[in-house]
Order: structure tokens, then sequence, then C-alpha cells
């Protein structure tokens, strides 16, 4: 029983915050200010994402997610298809934890 | 009579292609983690069908990982569920970008998306597809790319749940460093481009890091984002 209480209540407070903005967001014409913002949130998210979780992958090995970091970042200045960026990364920690850690 | 479907029904099926196309890569990203995710549970005294239908009405990753774990832990009801809402606040701020795009959609469909945003969802629903974003901003392009990313963690959760598949704590870090691998992918094209969206994206992750200093994660993120956004108000000059 508990569990099920757990869930559910998970559950809702999970959806009510991806919700809300699809009940008002087009209620309302923005001023130019708040489209700046809404436009820069995608980079202002994936920033906040990135770093510092990515070191945090593996507690006591930051070096770990920082390789698989540096080389997602040199592929995907090579505009390759996304799916080789993350294999890459993949690979690398692969790597890494054979040999060294 | 020509049985020839109409050119809405092939522009929306291949639409749907697409869009489970562009949401492979995250299937094969949450997948394993997700079986991760089911061993854990199952380990944590809660069945495989509640492994499985907390994957199924919650589908939010870290949450869930951390609901599972206070449980283990002895944690209250309430304790958990406030916790997973603090966790997942952000999400608060990126169905605001999501439901941007969303606009022209109907109610129905917009309510019924807005369910599967989740951090991966919506950075490649935002900054993936590069120069055809604005044309693939279809109902079913992006329901295909959102239920693919969905299978993926449901699926796993099962394949977890029953034991069948166990995935060794290294391949687990190695595919999480992945789905920071989608982040970054998605980020650095856009960024290289714009000499604004770079400064916004390197600012959040200063600001995160400093704010992550003296308070939870989970508020960093949410608080990063809202004021590093905000130096688009300044940055970007053109009318949007």
């Amino acid at each position: 029983m508990k569990v099920l209480l757990v869930i559910v209540g998970m559950a809702l407070v999970t959806y009510i915050p991806r919700l809300l903005p699809a009940l008002f967001l087009d209620r309302f014409q923005f001023p130019a200010w708040f489209r700046k913002w809404l436009q820069s949130i995608p980079y202002a998210a994936l920033g906040a994402l990135i770093f510092p979780g990515v070191l945090l992958v593996e507690k006591d090995q930051p070096l770990l997610g920082l390789a698989g970091g540096l080389m997602a970042f040199f592929l995907s200045l090579l505009n390759l298809h996304i799916t080789l960026v993350m294999a890459g990364s993949i690979s690398i920690v692969i790597l890494l934890q054979y040999f060294f850690f | 009579m020509e049985s020839k479907p109409s050119d809405l029904e092939i522009k929306s099926s291949s639409q749907l292609v697409q869009g489970i196309q562009a949401g492979l890569p995250i299937f094969l990203g949450y997948f394993p983690i997700a079986i991760a995710f089911g061993t854990l549970a199952v380990q944590a005294q809660l069945n495989w069908t509640e492994a499985v239908l907390m994957s199924l009405i919650v589908f939010a990753g870290a949450s869930q990982f951390v609901g599972v774990s206070m449980f283990l832990a002895g944690a209250g009801v309430a304790q958990i569920i406030a916790t997973t809402f603090f966790l997942n606040l952000r999400h608060l701020i990126m169905s605001l970008a999501v439901n941007d795009q969303m606009r022209h959609f109907s109610g129905g469909w917009k309510g019924f998306l807005s369910f599967f945003i989740t951090d991966e969802t919506f950075a490649l629903l935002t900054l993936g597809g590069g120069d055809h974003r604005s044309e693939r901003r279809t109902p079913t392009y992006m329901a295909g790319l959102m239920i693919t990313a969905y299978l993926g963690w449901v699926t796993g959760t099962a394949v977890g749940g029953l034991g069948a598949g166990f995935i060794p704590a290294d391949i687990t870090t190695a595919m999480t460093v992945g789905l920071y691998g989608l982040f970054i992918g998605l980020l650095v094209p856009p960024a290289r481009k714009s000499l604004n969206f770079a400064i916004i994206a390197v600012s959040s992750m200063i600001l995160n890091w400093a704010l992550g200093l003296f308070m939870d994660a989970g508020w960093a993120i949410v608080l990063a984002t809202i004021f590093a956004a905000g130096l688009g108000i300044i940055l970007i000059k053109e009318d949007v």
C-alpha cells in the first residue's frame, strides 16, 4: 500500500510541473523580453545539466566524466550525428575504466 | 476508385518515422539505465509490476532512483513525494520552452505530450534537428520522438525488474556519460553559431556550479537556468 501511494504521489508531482505551461502559455501574448528569455532556456538548461553533473557520474573519479564530456565536445565540433557523439563518449569511458580505473 | 493515401496521411506517417528515428538515441541511452533502475527497485523490495508502474506513470529517471533509494532507507511517503517534486521542478521551465513550440497544437496534444518532457526529450526537441527544426514541429513528430524515449525507459525497467538483464555498475556509469554526450552534442553546434547562446550556456554552467556549493543540486539547476536564460534578455538584440 505504501508503495502504491508513493508511486501515485510521485506521478502527480512529476506531471503537474510538466503540464502547467500547457494550460496557460497560449492564453497570453508575451512581451519581447519574455520571448527572449524563453528562447534562451534550452542553452541555459543544458549548460546547467552538463556542468558540474558530468564530473559526478562516478563520484570518486571526476576525470572519468571529464574525459567522456571532452570526447563528446570534440566529436560534436566535427558535426557528427548525435548517436556517434554519444557512442564516442561511452567508448572512451569504457576504455578508461578497463585500463586505468 | 484509387486508394491513394492523402498527402496529409503521407506527411503524417513520415513525420512519425522521423520522430521515432530522432528518439532512438534516447531509447538506447535510457534502456541500460532503466535496467539498472529495475534491478535497484526489486532490491528495494518493490515487486516487478510496481517497478514498471512507476516507470509508466512517473517517467523521470533521477527522481525514480532517488525515490526508490529513499524507500529502501525507510523514508516516509510525504518525504519521498516532496523530494520528487523539488527534483522535477526544472521540468516546469523546460515545459515552458517545449510548449512554446506547441502553441498551435490542440489542448489535448499539449496535455498529452507534456507528460513526456524529460531532460533528454526537452534537449532534442528544442536543440535537435539542426536547420530543419521548425518544419518538424508537428504533434506526430513529437509523439514519435517522445514515445520512443518512453518505451526505452519502460521496457528497460521491465527487463531489469525481471532480473533478466544485469548491467554492471561500470556500464551504467558509461551509459550515464553517454546521456551527457547527448546534451553536449546537442548544445555545441548551435552554440558555435551564436556567441550569445554560448555565453548563456557557459554562464549557466558556472552559476550552477557556484550555487551547488551551498544548495541542493536540484535547486541549483532551476535557479541557474532561470538566471542564465535571463542573460538572453540583454544579449539577444533582434525581436523574436
